[in-house]
C-alpha cells in the first residue's frame, strides 16, 4: 500500500497588492505517493512554478497547507525548513545551476558537503552516484566540458546523492533536444523512482508524458483534474 | 579542512583569474601601506638615534626642546642643581652640535660631534677598533661606523682632519645601534673638547643625562626639574616628543597617513569590486544552494572564509614583497632607512581586514538577499 509523500490541500498564492494583484495558485490541492511519478503540466505562467516553490518550502502560501511525509512545512522556522529540503528533498533545476568552477564529482558532493560530511568522503559517494548516472569517467571534468544531456544526468545525481525521499525536477528537459530529453526521462524512470520515492516533474514537454504515473494540468492557478496511468 | 571551507575554497581558488586579481589587489595595497609606514618608521627611529644611542634614561632639557637635534644650550648652574635633586644616582651633561670638518682633500663636511662627560664618557659607543681612553688623548675623535662613514674619507685610526682650525685625530671606531637621520657622520669626543673646538653661544650644556636611584624616582625628578624651569623626559617619552614633532609638526605624518589611505582605497576598490563581481556571477548558484538546504548562515560563513582567505594570503604576500624590497635595498643602500615594525604589521593588517570586512559585507548582503523562488522562475 502506497503511503502519501506530498499532500497540500487550499494553496493559495498571490503577488503584488491593490491593482498589481496577480494570483498564482487558486485553491490548489495535490496529492503525490510514494513510487509514483507525477508531472504538472500546463502553459507556461499558469502557476507550475510558484505550486513547486511553494510544496517544497521555498515560497509561503498566502493559504492553505503542505504536508511532506505527514510533516506541515511551513510550520517550521526558516532553519529547520532548510534541514528539511536538505534532507528530503532532492533538486534538478531546470538550467541545471552546476558551479562551472567545480568537477562534476564536487558538483554532485555539495549536498553532502552542506550536511557537513567531510570532503573526500562526500566526493567518494559522488561518484557512486556518477557511476549511477554513467558518468564515473567524467568526475574530473568541469562542467562545461559535458554535454547538455550529460550535465542534466550530474544536475539528477547531485538530487539523488542524498538519497531523498522526493525528487522535484523542473522542466528537465527544456534545455534538451527531444531524444535527449527522452533518454534522461527513461533514465529516471528506470534508475531513479522506486517505491520509496516520489517524483514530482514540472514541464510542458509532451514528448516525455509517457513517463508518468499521473499528469495534472495547471491553468491560470488551478489544477485540474487530467490524470493517465503511467507507462 | 571542513568539507563547506573546502567547498568555498574550491569555488575561489578555481576560478583563477578572479582570485589572482583579488590577491593582486591585497597584495599590492598591502605592500603600498607596508612600505609608505615602513619608511616612516625607518626615518623616525634615525630622527631618535642620538637618544637610543647614547640611551640615557632621563633626558634634561630646555622645555622648547622639540627634537633631540635642536638643543638648547643651559647654563652650568642646571647640572648642579640637578646633581644635587633627590632621586639622582649621577647626572653628566652632554653636548650635541653640528660642526664643519676640512679633509685632508680640502673639501668640507658636515658632522655631528657629540661630547660625552670627561669623567664618566657616560653614552659612550662601542669600539670596534681603538680603545675608549685614548679619547682623552689631544685631539681625540671617535668616528662612528655608519652608512655615512665614508663621507670622512673611511678614515682609520691615526686618520686627522680640521675643525674649526683645531686639529683632529681619530682615535677609534664605533658601532652605535642606529644611524642618524640627517645622513651626516657622527664624531664622538669629550664634552670639554668639544665646546673648545666647536664655536658655541653663552650656554653649552645641550642636555643633562640623568641616572636615577631607581626608577620610582623618576616622577620625583621630573617634578624637581620643571621646578627648576626646564623639563625633564624619559627616553621613551624623548623618542615619543621627537617622532611627534616629525609626524605632527613637519607633514611628513600627514603625507604618511595620505599615501596610506591611497593604498587601503585602492586595495578596497581592486578587492572590493573584485569579490563584488565574482559573488555576482555565482549568485544564481549560491540561489540554487539555498533552495537545495543551504542556511543563510553556511553561505555567509563561506564568503567570510573566501575573503579571509584571500585577505590572509594577500597580507603574507605583501608583507614578503616589502620585506624583500627593504632587504635588497639594504643590500645596495646601506644607510635605506625602511624598517618593518609590529606597528606597521598591525596597521596593514587592520586595514586589510577592513578591506575584508567592507568586501564580504556588500556579498553577503547580496547573497543573503536572493530568494530561491528567482531560481525556479529562471
Amino acid at each position: 500500500m502506497s503511503k502519501t509523500a506530498i499532500q497540500a490541500t487550499g494553496l493559495v498564492k498571490w503577488f503584488g497588492e491593490g491593482e498589481a494583484k496577480t494570483m498564482a495558485l487558486r485553491e490548489v490541492s495535490i496529492e503525490a505517493q510514494f513510487g509514483e511519478i507525477v508531472y504538472v503540466v500546463g502553459p507556461s505562467g499558469s502557476g507550475k512554478t510558484t505550486l513547486l516553490s511553494v510544496l517544497t518550502g521555498i515560497l509561503r502560501p498566502n493559504a492553505g497547507k503542505v504536508l511532506l511525509e505527514g510533516v506541515d512545512i511551513w510550520e517550521m522556522n526558516p532553519d529547520q525548513l532548510a534541514d528539511f529540503r536538505l534532507a528530503k528533498i532532492g533538486f534538478v533545476f531546470q538550467d541545471y545551476h552546476l558551479f562551472p568552477r567545480l568537477t562534476t564529482a564536487e558538483n554532485v558532493a555539495i549536498p553532502l558537503v552542506l550536511r557537513n560530511k567531510d570532503w573526500d568522503e562526500s566526493i567518494h559517494e559522488a561518484e557512486k552516484y556518477l557511476d549511477v548516472v554513467g558518468l564515473k569517467n567524467r568526475a574530473d571534468l568541469y562542467p562545461v566540458k559535458l554535454s547538455g544531456g550529460e550535465q542534466q544526468r550530474v544536475a539528477i545525481a547531485r538530487a539523488m546523492v542524498d538519497q531523498p525521499d522526493i525528487l522535484i525536477m523542473d522542466e528537465p528537459t527544456a534545455s534538451l533536444d527531444g531524444d535527449t530529453g527522452v533518454a534522461i526521462l527513461s533514465f529516471v524512470h528506470k534508475n531513479v523512482l522506486h517505491q520509496d520515492r516520489c517524483i514530482l516533474v514540472v514541464t510542458h514537454d509532451d514528448r516525455i508524458y509517457q513517463f508518468a504515473t499521473r499528469i495534472l494540468q495547471m491553468q491560470d492557478g488551478k489544477l485540474k483534474g487530467s490524470e493517465k496511468s503511467g507507462p | 579542512m571542513k568539507g563547506i571551507n573546502k567547498l568555498a575554497y574550491k569555488l575561489l581558488v578555481n576560478d583563477t583569474a578572479k582570485f589572482t586579481a583579488l590577491l593582486l589587489g591585497i597584495t599590492f595595497a598591502v605592500y603600498l601601506m607596508m612600505f609608505v609606514t615602513s619608511m616612516f618608521s625607518g626615518v623616525m627611529k634615525r630622527a631618535t638615534s642620538t637618544v637610543i644611542n647614547v640611551g640615557a634614561p632621563l633626558w634634561v632639557m630646555d622645555p622648547a626642546v622639540e627634537t633631540v637635534s635642536n638643543s638648547i644650550g643651559m647654563p652650568a648652574y642646571v647640572l648642579d642643581a640637578v646633581r644635587s635633586m633627590r632621586g639622582v644616582k649621577y647626572a653628566v651633561p652632554l653636548y650635541v652640535g653640528g660642526a664643519l670638518v676640512k679633509l685632508t682633500d680640502g673639501n668640507y663636511q658636515s658632522v655631528t660631534v657629540l661630547g660625552l662627560d670627561d669623567t664618566s664618557l657616560y653614552g659612550r659607543p662601542d669600539l670596534i677598533e681603538g680603545k675608549i681612553e685614548d679619547i682623552y688623548a689631544e685631539n681625540g675623535f671617535v668616528v662612528v661606523h655608519d652608512a655615512e662613514f665614508s663621507k670622512l674619507e673611511n678614515p682609520r685610526i691615526g686618520s686627522q682632519f680640521e675643525l674649526n682650525d683645531n686639529r683632529g685625530v681619530i682615535v677609534g671606531i664605533a658601532k652605535v645601534i642606529t644611524s642618524g637621520l640627517y645622513g651626516i657622520p657622527t664624531l664622538y669626543t669629550t664634552y670639554e673638547r668639544a665646546i673648545q673646538y666647536i664655536p658655541n653661544p653663552r650656554f653649552t650644556i645641550s642636555y643633562v643625562l640623568v641616572e636615577p636611584k631607581s626608577p620610582s624616582d623618576i616622577p620625583r625628578i621630573k617634578q624637581q626639574v620643571e621646578a627648576l624651569g626646564y623639563r625633564a623626559r624619559t627616553k621613551e617619552e624623548f623618542m615619543k616628543n621627537t617622532q611627534d614633532f616629525f609626524i605632527y609638526k613637519t607633514g611628513g605624518g600627514i603625507n604618511i597617513m595620505i599615501m596610506t589611505a591611497i593604498s587601503f582605497l585602492v586595495g578596497l576598490s581592486i578587492s572590493g569590486q573584485t569579490f563584488y563581481t565574482f559573488i555576482l556571477e555565482n549568485l544564481e548558484r549560491f540561489g540554487a544552494l539555498k533552495a537545495i538546504g543551504a542556511k543563510s548562515r553556511d553561505l555567509v560563513r563561506m564568503i567570510l572564509f573566501e575573503a579571509t582567505l584571500t585577505a590572509f594570503t594577500g597580507y603574507g604576500m605583501g608583507v614578503g614583497g616589502c620585506v624583500l624590497l627593504i632587504w635588497v635595498a639594504k643590500l645596495r643602500l646601506p644607510s635605506y632607512a625602511a624598517m618593518v615594525t609590529f606597528g606597521n604589521l598591525m596597521v596593514s593588517l587592520a586595514m586589510v581586514v577592513v578591506i575584508a570586512a567592507v568586501s564580504s559585507y556588500a556579498a553577503i548582503r547580496r547573497v543573503l538577499r536572493i530568494d530561491p523562488f528567482e531560481i525556479f522562475r529562471g
